[in-house]
Protein backbone atom coordinates (compact mmCIF):
# COMPACT_ATOMS: atom_id res chain seq x y z
CA UNK A 1 0.00 0.00 0.00
CA UNK A 2 1.40 3.33 -0.82
CA UNK A 3 1.60 6.10 2.02
CA UNK A 4 1.22 9.19 1.00
CA UNK A 5 3.38 10.43 3.73
CA UNK A 6 6.09 8.24 3.37
CA UNK A 7 6.13 8.88 -0.09
CA UNK A 8 6.42 12.97 0.18
CA UNK A 9 8.97 11.98 2.27
CA UNK A 10 11.03 10.32 0.07
CA UNK A 11 10.48 12.50 -3.09
CA UNK A 12 11.11 15.23 -0.69
CA UNK A 13 14.89 13.60 0.44
CA UNK A 14 15.26 12.32 -3.24
CA UNK A 15 15.45 15.97 -3.83
CA UNK A 16 17.54 16.85 -1.11
CA UNK A 17 19.93 14.15 -2.27
CA UNK A 18 20.42 15.37 -5.14
CA UNK A 19 21.42 18.63 -4.42
CA UNK A 20 24.57 17.49 -2.52
CA UNK A 21 26.01 16.96 -6.09
CA UNK A 22 25.95 20.76 -6.79
CA UNK A 23 27.30 21.30 -3.52
CA UNK A 24 29.41 18.87 -3.98
CA UNK A 25 30.89 20.70 -7.11
CA UNK A 26 31.07 24.52 -5.27
CA UNK A 27 33.10 22.26 -1.92
CA UNK A 28 35.24 20.70 -4.62
CA UNK A 29 35.23 24.04 -7.01
CA UNK A 30 36.57 26.72 -4.02
CA UNK A 31 39.55 24.16 -3.51
CA UNK A 32 41.15 24.08 -7.15
CA UNK A 33 42.97 26.97 -8.63
CA UNK A 34 40.86 29.40 -11.19
CA UNK A 35 42.04 27.92 -14.54
CA UNK A 36 40.28 24.54 -13.48
CA UNK A 37 37.57 25.64 -11.58
CA UNK A 38 35.01 24.76 -14.00
CA UNK A 39 36.59 21.50 -14.81
CA UNK A 40 36.42 20.53 -11.77
CA UNK A 41 32.66 21.77 -10.89
CA UNK A 42 31.58 19.87 -14.49
CA UNK A 43 33.06 16.60 -13.38
CA UNK A 44 30.45 16.51 -10.58
CA UNK A 45 27.64 18.12 -12.85
CA UNK A 46 28.24 16.20 -15.98
CA UNK A 47 27.60 12.73 -13.11
CA UNK A 48 24.48 14.00 -12.34
CA UNK A 49 23.12 13.37 -16.06
CA UNK A 50 25.69 10.16 -16.86
CA UNK A 51 24.75 8.20 -13.78
CA UNK A 52 20.95 9.31 -14.18
CA UNK A 53 20.65 7.30 -17.72
CA UNK A 54 22.65 4.67 -16.78
CA UNK A 55 21.06 3.80 -13.84
CA UNK A 56 17.52 3.93 -15.72
CA UNK A 57 19.04 1.82 -18.16
CA UNK A 58 20.64 -0.80 -15.90
CA UNK A 59 22.15 0.73 -13.09
CA UNK A 60 19.16 0.02 -10.94
CA UNK A 61 18.58 -3.16 -12.10
CA UNK A 62 21.93 -4.32 -11.54
CA UNK A 63 22.44 -2.69 -8.01
CA UNK A 64 18.35 -3.71 -6.97
CA UNK A 65 17.31 -6.35 -9.27
CA UNK A 66 16.25 -9.73 -8.60
CA UNK A 67 18.90 -11.41 -7.06
CA UNK A 68 22.05 -13.83 -8.47
CA UNK A 69 23.44 -15.98 -6.12
CA UNK A 70 24.08 -12.60 -3.56
CA UNK A 71 26.17 -10.90 -6.14
CA UNK A 72 24.71 -8.70 -8.47
CA UNK A 73 21.14 -7.92 -9.48
CA UNK A 74 19.40 -9.30 -13.02
CA UNK A 75 18.83 -7.18 -15.80
CA UNK A 76 14.97 -7.64 -15.62
CA UNK A 77 14.37 -4.35 -14.67
CA UNK A 78 16.55 -3.27 -17.21
CA UNK A 79 15.01 0.50 -18.64
CA UNK A 80 13.10 0.36 -15.41
CA UNK A 81 10.58 -2.80 -16.78
CA UNK A 82 8.39 -3.86 -13.90
CA UNK A 83 9.49 -0.43 -11.38
CA UNK A 84 6.44 1.48 -10.96
CA UNK A 85 3.61 3.29 -9.31
CA UNK A 86 3.03 0.30 -6.81
CA UNK A 87 5.43 -0.17 -4.59
CA UNK A 88 8.73 -2.61 -4.58
CA UNK A 89 7.75 -6.30 -2.34
CA UNK A 90 11.02 -5.93 -0.79
CA UNK A 91 12.09 -2.31 -0.98
CA UNK A 92 10.18 0.60 0.80
CA UNK A 93 7.02 -1.17 0.72
CA UNK A 94 4.81 1.79 1.41
CA UNK A 95 5.95 4.25 -1.59
CA UNK A 96 5.95 3.40 -4.91
CA UNK A 97 9.03 1.69 -6.71
CA UNK A 98 9.71 4.45 -8.82
CA UNK A 99 10.34 6.90 -5.71
CA UNK A 100 12.07 4.61 -3.94
CA UNK A 101 14.53 4.07 -7.42
CA UNK A 102 15.20 7.93 -7.74
CA UNK A 103 16.46 8.03 -3.95
CA UNK A 104 18.88 5.56 -4.64
CA UNK A 105 19.31 7.36 -7.59
CA UNK A 106 20.44 10.25 -6.14
CA UNK A 107 22.74 7.72 -4.08
CA UNK A 108 24.75 6.33 -6.70
CA UNK A 109 25.29 9.71 -8.48
CA UNK A 110 27.11 11.63 -5.97
CA UNK A 111 29.30 8.44 -4.97
CA UNK A 112 31.53 8.30 -7.67
CA UNK A 113 31.13 12.51 -7.97
CA UNK A 114 32.96 11.86 -4.71
CA UNK A 115 35.95 10.20 -6.04
CA UNK A 116 36.73 13.34 -8.37
CA UNK A 117 38.42 15.13 -5.68
CA UNK A 118 41.28 12.88 -6.35
CA UNK A 119 42.78 13.06 -9.28
CA UNK A 120 40.92 16.77 -9.59
CA UNK A 121 43.13 19.35 -11.84
CA UNK A 122 44.57 17.04 -14.40
CA UNK A 123 42.07 14.41 -15.56
CA UNK A 124 41.47 13.86 -19.07
CA UNK A 125 37.69 14.91 -19.71
CA UNK A 126 36.85 12.15 -22.18
CA UNK A 127 38.52 9.47 -20.12
CA UNK A 128 36.38 10.86 -16.72
CA UNK A 129 33.02 9.87 -18.59
CA UNK A 130 34.31 6.38 -19.51
CA UNK A 131 35.84 5.85 -16.00
CA UNK A 132 32.49 7.02 -14.26
CA UNK A 133 29.88 4.81 -16.69
CA UNK A 134 32.39 2.18 -15.73
CA UNK A 135 33.28 2.77 -11.95
CA UNK A 136 28.96 3.02 -11.73
CA UNK A 137 28.34 -0.10 -12.99
CA UNK A 138 31.26 -2.49 -12.28
CA UNK A 139 31.85 -1.32 -8.49
CA UNK A 140 28.92 1.22 -7.42
CA UNK A 141 26.07 -1.31 -8.36
CA UNK A 142 27.60 -4.81 -7.44
CA UNK A 143 28.52 -3.03 -3.63
CA UNK A 144 25.05 -1.67 -3.48
CA UNK A 145 23.51 -5.26 -4.27
CA UNK A 146 25.84 -6.78 -1.85
CA UNK A 147 24.75 -4.36 1.30
CA UNK A 148 21.28 -3.06 0.45
CA UNK A 149 19.81 -5.64 -2.49
CA UNK A 150 17.37 -8.12 -1.55
CA UNK A 151 19.63 -11.16 -1.40
CA UNK A 152 22.51 -9.61 -1.29
CA UNK A 153 25.79 -11.21 0.89
CA UNK A 154 26.47 -8.26 3.10
CA UNK A 155 23.43 -8.03 3.72
CA UNK A 156 22.49 -11.53 4.63
CA UNK A 157 25.34 -11.43 7.27
CA UNK A 158 23.93 -8.90 8.98
CA UNK A 159 26.06 -5.78 8.04
CA UNK A 160 24.82 -2.57 9.16
CA UNK A 161 25.04 0.61 7.03
CA UNK A 162 22.16 2.59 7.14
CA UNK A 163 22.68 5.05 4.74
CA UNK A 164 25.93 4.33 2.77
CA UNK A 165 29.29 4.22 4.87
CA UNK A 166 30.51 1.25 2.81
CA UNK A 167 28.86 1.48 -0.40
CA UNK A 168 29.51 5.35 -0.45
CA UNK A 169 31.89 7.05 1.62
CA UNK A 170 34.79 3.74 1.88
CA UNK A 171 33.89 3.07 -1.37
CA UNK A 172 34.70 6.20 -2.93
CA UNK A 173 37.41 6.81 -0.58
CA UNK A 174 39.33 3.79 -1.30
CA UNK A 175 39.02 4.36 -5.00
CA UNK A 176 40.28 7.93 -4.64
CA UNK A 177 43.31 6.39 -3.38
CA UNK A 178 43.73 3.47 -5.97
CA UNK A 179 43.49 6.43 -8.04
CA UNK A 180 46.16 8.55 -6.77
CA UNK A 181 48.68 5.38 -6.90
CA UNK A 182 47.48 5.27 -11.30
CA UNK A 183 46.99 8.71 -12.08
CA UNK A 184 50.33 10.95 -11.95
CA UNK A 185 50.45 13.61 -9.84
CA UNK A 186 50.21 16.49 -10.72
CA UNK A 187 53.09 18.86 -12.14
CA UNK A 188 55.09 20.81 -9.42
CA UNK A 189 53.43 18.23 -7.11
CA UNK A 190 55.61 18.86 -3.36
CA UNK A 191 56.99 21.89 -4.65
CA UNK A 192 54.67 24.22 -6.22
CA UNK A 193 51.96 25.02 -3.91
CA UNK A 194 48.61 24.75 -4.65
CA UNK A 195 46.18 27.38 -3.33
CA UNK A 196 42.35 27.32 -3.18
CA UNK A 197 41.39 29.81 -4.83
CA UNK A 198 37.71 30.40 -3.64
CA UNK A 199 37.22 29.09 0.22
CA UNK A 200 33.97 30.87 0.13
CA UNK A 201 32.67 28.89 -2.68
CA UNK A 202 33.95 25.65 -0.57
CA UNK A 203 32.20 26.74 2.48
CA UNK A 204 28.82 27.50 0.44
CA UNK A 205 29.09 23.73 -0.65
CA UNK A 206 30.31 22.40 2.06
CA UNK A 207 26.78 23.97 4.03
CA UNK A 208 24.32 22.33 1.03
CA UNK A 209 26.02 19.26 1.72
CA UNK A 210 25.05 19.50 5.40
CA UNK A 211 21.45 20.64 4.38
CA UNK A 212 21.54 17.65 1.51
CA UNK A 213 22.43 15.40 4.17
CA UNK A 214 19.38 15.07 5.92
CA UNK A 215 18.15 13.67 2.84
CA UNK A 216 20.62 11.31 2.22
CA UNK A 217 20.21 9.89 6.23
CA UNK A 218 16.91 10.89 7.57
CA UNK A 219 15.26 9.66 3.87
CA UNK A 220 17.40 6.43 4.82
CA UNK A 221 14.50 5.34 7.14
CA UNK A 222 12.42 4.99 3.77
CA UNK A 223 9.39 6.30 6.06
CA UNK A 224 8.73 9.31 7.57
CA UNK A 225 8.51 8.61 11.75
CA UNK A 226 10.73 8.05 14.61
CA UNK A 227 13.52 6.90 12.67
CA UNK A 228 13.87 9.63 10.23
CA UNK A 229 13.73 11.88 13.13
CA UNK A 230 16.22 10.12 15.28
CA UNK A 231 18.30 9.67 11.81
CA UNK A 232 18.57 13.28 10.96
CA UNK A 233 19.19 14.49 14.61
CA UNK A 234 22.25 12.10 14.72
CA UNK A 235 23.35 13.48 11.37
CA UNK A 236 23.38 16.74 12.68
CA UNK A 237 24.69 16.34 16.47
CA UNK A 238 28.24 14.44 14.04
CA UNK A 239 28.59 17.13 11.70
CA UNK A 240 28.43 19.96 14.62
CA UNK A 241 30.73 17.98 16.88
CA UNK A 242 33.33 16.99 14.01
CA UNK A 243 33.96 20.76 12.66
CA UNK A 244 34.42 21.53 16.34
CA UNK A 245 37.26 18.92 16.86
CA UNK A 246 38.59 19.74 13.47
CA UNK A 247 38.85 23.20 14.31
CA UNK A 248 40.53 22.76 18.09
CA UNK A 249 43.02 20.08 16.34
CA UNK A 250 43.88 22.21 13.72
CA UNK A 251 44.07 25.28 16.41
CA UNK A 252 46.45 23.16 18.45
CA UNK A 253 48.65 21.74 15.85
CA UNK A 254 49.23 24.98 13.70
CA UNK A 255 48.42 27.60 15.97
CA UNK A 256 45.00 29.26 13.87
CA UNK A 257 41.34 27.81 13.11
CA UNK A 258 40.61 28.41 10.00
CA UNK A 259 37.15 28.39 7.65
CA UNK A 260 38.17 25.47 5.39
CA UNK A 261 38.78 23.49 8.35
CA UNK A 262 35.33 23.97 9.82
CA UNK A 263 33.89 22.96 6.67
CA UNK A 264 36.05 19.95 6.46
CA UNK A 265 35.41 18.53 10.03
CA UNK A 266 31.59 19.16 9.59
CA UNK A 267 31.70 17.37 6.10
CA UNK A 268 33.76 14.56 8.25
CA UNK A 269 31.53 13.81 10.75
CA UNK A 270 28.51 14.01 8.07
CA UNK A 271 30.70 11.28 6.24
CA UNK A 272 31.10 9.03 9.83
CA UNK A 273 27.62 9.38 10.68
CA UNK A 274 25.97 7.73 7.79
CA UNK A 275 26.26 3.99 8.32
CA UNK A 276 25.52 4.86 11.92
CA UNK A 277 22.63 7.56 11.02
CA UNK A 278 19.51 5.54 12.19
CA UNK A 279 21.17 2.59 14.62
CA UNK A 280 22.43 5.27 17.56
CA UNK A 281 21.03 7.68 19.79
CA UNK A 282 21.97 11.53 19.92
CA UNK A 283 25.00 10.94 22.62
CA UNK A 284 26.58 8.23 20.45
CA UNK A 285 26.26 10.43 17.49
CA UNK A 286 28.35 13.50 19.22
CA UNK A 287 30.99 10.32 20.21
CA UNK A 288 31.12 9.55 16.47
CA UNK A 289 31.42 12.85 14.95
CA UNK A 290 33.93 14.07 17.59
CA UNK A 291 36.25 11.47 16.87
CA UNK A 292 35.72 11.62 12.94
CA UNK A 293 36.89 15.59 13.23
CA UNK A 294 39.92 15.06 14.64
CA UNK A 295 40.61 11.33 13.18
CA UNK A 296 40.03 12.55 9.50
CA UNK A 297 42.48 15.80 10.18
CA UNK A 298 44.98 13.39 11.17
CA UNK A 299 43.61 11.44 7.58
CA UNK A 300 44.27 15.07 5.49
CA UNK A 301 47.86 15.14 7.39
CA UNK A 302 49.17 11.86 6.42
CA UNK A 303 49.16 12.20 2.76
CA UNK A 304 52.02 14.70 2.64
CA UNK A 305 53.69 12.20 5.01
CA UNK A 306 53.02 9.64 1.72
CA UNK A 307 53.69 11.93 -0.82
CA UNK A 308 50.33 11.07 -2.33
CA UNK A 309 48.61 13.73 -4.11
CA UNK A 310 45.24 13.16 -3.36
CA UNK A 311 44.31 16.92 -4.54
CA UNK A 312 40.97 17.65 -2.39
CA UNK A 313 41.19 14.68 0.45
CA UNK A 314 38.80 12.23 -0.53
CA UNK A 315 40.72 9.45 0.84
CA UNK A 316 41.75 11.60 4.05
CA UNK A 317 37.84 12.77 4.74
CA UNK A 318 35.96 9.78 3.10
CA UNK A 319 38.31 6.85 2.97
CA UNK A 320 39.36 7.54 6.81
CA UNK A 321 35.59 9.21 7.77
CA UNK A 322 33.42 6.24 6.47
CA UNK A 323 35.89 3.34 7.71
CA UNK A 324 35.57 4.95 11.51
CA UNK A 325 31.56 5.47 11.26
CA UNK A 326 31.49 1.91 9.87
CA UNK A 327 33.06 0.30 12.58
CA UNK A 328 32.00 2.66 14.86
CA UNK A 329 28.08 1.40 13.84
CA UNK A 330 29.82 -1.66 15.54
CA UNK A 331 30.42 0.08 18.90
CA UNK A 332 27.47 2.29 19.12
CA UNK A 333 24.67 0.42 17.48
CA UNK A 334 21.76 -0.02 19.32
CA UNK A 335 18.20 -2.23 19.04
CA UNK A 336 16.93 0.99 21.10
CA UNK A 337 16.91 3.15 18.35
CA UNK A 338 16.36 0.74 15.61
CA UNK A 339 14.60 -2.31 15.94
CA UNK A 340 15.40 -3.78 12.63
CA UNK A 341 19.29 -3.42 13.35
CA UNK A 342 21.57 -4.99 16.14
CA UNK A 343 23.44 -3.97 19.42
CA UNK A 344 26.88 -3.34 19.03
CA UNK A 345 29.68 -3.96 21.16
CA UNK A 346 28.74 -0.90 23.92
CA UNK A 347 25.49 -2.58 24.07
CA UNK A 348 26.90 -6.52 24.38
CA UNK A 349 26.80 -7.54 20.98
CA UNK A 350 30.86 -7.99 20.24
CA UNK A 351 29.94 -10.19 17.23
CA UNK A 352 28.69 -6.59 15.20
CA UNK A 353 32.29 -5.45 15.60
CA UNK A 354 33.42 -8.45 13.62
CA UNK A 355 30.40 -7.84 11.08
CA UNK A 356 30.92 -4.53 10.63
CA UNK A 357 35.16 -5.23 10.49
CA UNK A 358 34.16 -8.22 7.83
CA UNK A 359 32.16 -5.13 5.66
CA UNK A 360 34.72 -2.72 5.74
CA UNK A 361 37.40 -4.93 4.28
CA UNK A 362 35.65 -6.31 1.75
CA UNK A 363 34.36 -3.08 0.44
CA UNK A 364 38.36 -1.63 0.74
CA UNK A 365 39.40 -4.79 -1.36
CA UNK A 366 36.92 -4.80 -3.64
CA UNK A 367 36.86 -0.91 -4.50
CA UNK A 368 40.71 -0.53 -4.37
CA UNK A 369 41.31 -3.85 -7.11
CA UNK A 370 38.39 -2.72 -9.27
CA UNK A 371 39.28 0.94 -9.54
CA UNK A 372 43.06 0.09 -10.41
CA UNK A 373 41.97 -2.50 -13.14
CA UNK A 374 39.45 0.06 -14.42
CA UNK A 375 42.39 2.84 -14.59
CA UNK A 376 44.90 0.54 -15.83
CA UNK A 377 42.89 -0.23 -18.81
CA UNK A 378 42.18 2.87 -19.50
CA UNK A 379 45.42 4.20 -19.05
CA UNK A 380 46.82 1.56 -21.75
CA UNK A 381 44.12 2.51 -23.98
CA UNK A 382 42.38 5.93 -23.68
CA UNK A 383 45.35 7.20 -21.63
CA UNK A 384 44.28 9.35 -17.85
CA UNK A 385 46.22 12.35 -17.61
CA UNK A 386 46.23 16.13 -19.98
CA UNK A 387 49.51 16.69 -21.37
CA UNK A 388 52.01 18.93 -19.50
CA UNK A 389 50.91 22.22 -21.12
CA UNK A 390 47.47 21.69 -21.41
CA UNK A 391 47.97 20.85 -17.06
CA UNK A 392 50.04 24.45 -17.53
CA UNK A 393 46.95 25.90 -19.47
CA UNK A 394 44.40 24.86 -16.85
CA UNK A 395 41.77 22.39 -17.43
CA UNK A 396 38.92 24.88 -18.14
CA UNK A 397 40.26 26.21 -21.35
CA UNK A 398 41.68 22.89 -22.40
CA UNK A 399 39.50 20.65 -21.90
CA UNK A 400 36.04 22.94 -22.28
CA UNK A 401 37.20 26.19 -23.90
CA UNK A 402 35.57 28.44 -21.25
CA UNK A 403 37.07 30.29 -18.32
CA UNK A 404 35.26 31.14 -15.06
CA UNK A 405 36.48 34.49 -14.50
CA UNK A 406 36.38 37.40 -16.90
CA UNK A 407 37.73 40.83 -16.30
CA UNK B 1 56.43 68.52 -10.39
CA UNK B 2 57.17 65.93 -8.75
CA UNK B 3 55.74 62.54 -8.47
CA UNK B 4 55.51 60.66 -5.43
CA UNK B 5 54.99 57.03 -5.23
CA UNK B 6 54.31 55.37 -2.16
CA UNK B 7 54.04 51.81 -0.91
CA UNK B 8 52.72 51.39 2.28
CA UNK B 9 50.48 49.02 4.73
CA UNK B 10 47.04 49.05 3.16
CA UNK B 11 45.59 49.67 6.76
CA UNK B 12 47.42 53.27 7.05
CA UNK B 13 45.36 54.41 3.62
CA UNK B 14 42.82 56.45 5.24
CA UNK B 15 45.31 58.13 7.65
CA UNK B 16 47.81 58.56 4.96
CA UNK B 17 44.99 60.25 2.37
CA UNK B 18 43.35 62.88 5.32
CA UNK B 19 46.86 64.02 6.04
CA UNK B 20 47.44 64.65 2.04
CA UNK B 21 44.18 66.38 2.16
CA UNK B 22 45.02 68.32 4.92
CA UNK B 23 48.20 69.91 3.61
CA UNK B 24 46.21 70.77 -0.01
CA UNK B 25 46.98 67.45 -2.04
CA UNK B 26 43.80 67.61 -4.57
CA UNK B 27 44.06 64.22 -5.91
CA UNK B 28 45.46 60.59 -5.72
CA UNK B 29 45.42 57.33 -7.65
CA UNK B 30 45.40 54.22 -5.07
CA UNK B 31 46.00 50.61 -6.30
CA UNK B 32 45.97 47.24 -4.89
CA UNK B 33 49.26 45.72 -5.31
CA UNK B 34 51.67 43.16 -4.24
CA UNK B 35 55.88 42.55 -3.92
CA UNK B 36 58.28 41.81 -1.23
CA UNK B 37 60.88 43.44 0.50
CA UNK B 38 62.49 42.43 3.79
CA UNK B 39 59.30 41.42 5.39
CA UNK B 40 59.33 39.00 2.82
CA UNK B 41 56.10 36.85 3.05
CA UNK B 42 53.35 35.18 5.25
CA UNK B 43 52.15 31.78 5.74
CA UNK B 44 48.97 30.73 4.80
CA UNK B 45 46.99 27.24 6.35
CA UNK B 46 45.01 25.38 4.07
CA UNK B 47 43.77 21.53 5.85
CA UNK B 48 46.62 21.93 8.35
CA UNK B 49 49.22 22.41 5.28
CA UNK B 50 51.13 25.54 5.46
CA UNK B 51 51.82 27.31 2.91
CA UNK B 52 54.48 30.05 1.94
CA UNK B 53 53.17 33.05 0.65
CA UNK B 54 55.98 35.74 -0.96
CA UNK B 55 54.23 38.54 -1.95
CA UNK B 56 52.68 40.67 0.49
CA UNK B 57 49.85 42.89 -0.01
CA UNK B 58 50.49 46.14 -0.38
CA UNK B 59 48.51 50.00 -1.05
CA UNK B 60 50.46 51.72 -3.99
CA UNK B 61 49.76 55.57 -3.99
CA UNK B 62 50.29 57.91 -6.56
CA UNK B 63 50.45 61.52 -6.08
CA UNK B 64 51.53 64.30 -7.81
CA UNK B 65 52.53 67.77 -6.71
CA UNK B 66 54.06 71.32 -7.07
CA UNK B 67 58.25 70.93 -6.24
CA UNK B 68 57.56 73.62 -3.58
CA UNK B 69 54.89 70.58 -1.68
CA UNK B 70 57.29 67.94 -2.17
CA UNK B 71 59.26 68.22 1.04
CA UNK B 72 55.85 68.67 3.22
CA UNK B 73 54.23 65.91 1.73
CA UNK B 74 56.49 63.12 1.71
CA UNK B 75 56.88 63.90 5.37
CA UNK B 76 53.18 63.83 5.86
CA UNK B 77 53.58 60.36 4.04
CA UNK B 78 56.41 59.41 6.24
CA UNK B 79 54.22 60.14 9.31
CA UNK B 80 50.99 58.57 8.70
CA UNK B 81 52.38 55.35 7.53
CA UNK B 82 54.61 54.73 9.83
CA UNK B 83 54.29 51.85 12.39
CA UNK B 84 57.64 51.40 13.27
CA UNK B 85 57.33 47.35 12.33
CA UNK B 86 59.13 45.82 9.32
CA UNK B 87 56.94 46.06 6.17
CA UNK B 88 56.08 50.02 6.71
CA UNK B 89 57.09 50.03 2.79
CA UNK B 90 58.68 52.76 0.33
CA UNK B 91 58.48 56.41 -0.35
CA UNK B 92 59.83 57.34 -3.96
CA UNK B 93 60.16 60.46 -5.56
CA UNK B 94 60.53 61.61 -9.27
CA UNK B 95 60.57 64.66 -11.16
CA UNK B 96 57.98 64.74 -13.49
CA UNK B 97 58.01 66.34 -17.20
CA UNK B 98 54.96 67.24 -17.72
CA UNK B 99 51.19 67.16 -16.47
CA UNK B 100 47.99 67.68 -18.31
CA UNK B 101 44.14 68.11 -17.85
CA UNK B 102 42.22 66.45 -20.09
CA UNK B 103 39.05 67.86 -19.81
CA UNK B 104 40.63 71.74 -20.43
CA UNK B 105 44.11 70.79 -22.07
CA UNK B 106 45.32 72.98 -19.02
CA UNK B 107 49.83 72.50 -18.77
CA UNK B 108 51.87 72.12 -16.52
CA UNK B 109 51.28 73.07 -12.42
CA UNK B 110 47.79 74.35 -13.37
CA UNK B 111 46.89 70.89 -14.09
CA UNK B 112 47.82 69.16 -10.83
Amino acid sequence: MVNTGDTAFILVSAALVMFMTPGLALFYGGMVRNKNVLATIMQSYIIICLVSVSWTLWGYSLSFGPDVGGVIGNLSWFALTDVGLTPSADYATTVPHLAFMVFQLMFAIITPALITGAFAERMKFKTFLVFMILWSTLVYSPLAHWVWGSGGWLAKMGALDFAGGTVVHISSGISALAAVLVIAKRRGHGKEQFIPHNVPMTVTGAAILWFGWFGFNAGSALTSGGLAASAFVATHIAAAAAGLTWLITEWIHRGKPTTLGAASGSVAGLVAITPASGFVGPASALIIGGVAGTLCYLGVMAKSKFGYDDSLDVVGIHGVGGTWGALATGLFATVAVNEAGKDGLFFGNPAQLWIQFVSVVTTWVFAFVMTIIILKVLDATMGLKVSDEEEVRGLDITQHSETAYNV
Amino acid sequence: MRKIEAIIKPFKLDEVKEGLMEIGVKGMTVTEVKGFGRQKGHTEIYRGAEYRVDFVPKIKIEVVVAADMVAEAVKVIEQKAKTGAIGDGKIFVSSLEEVIRIRTGERGKEAI
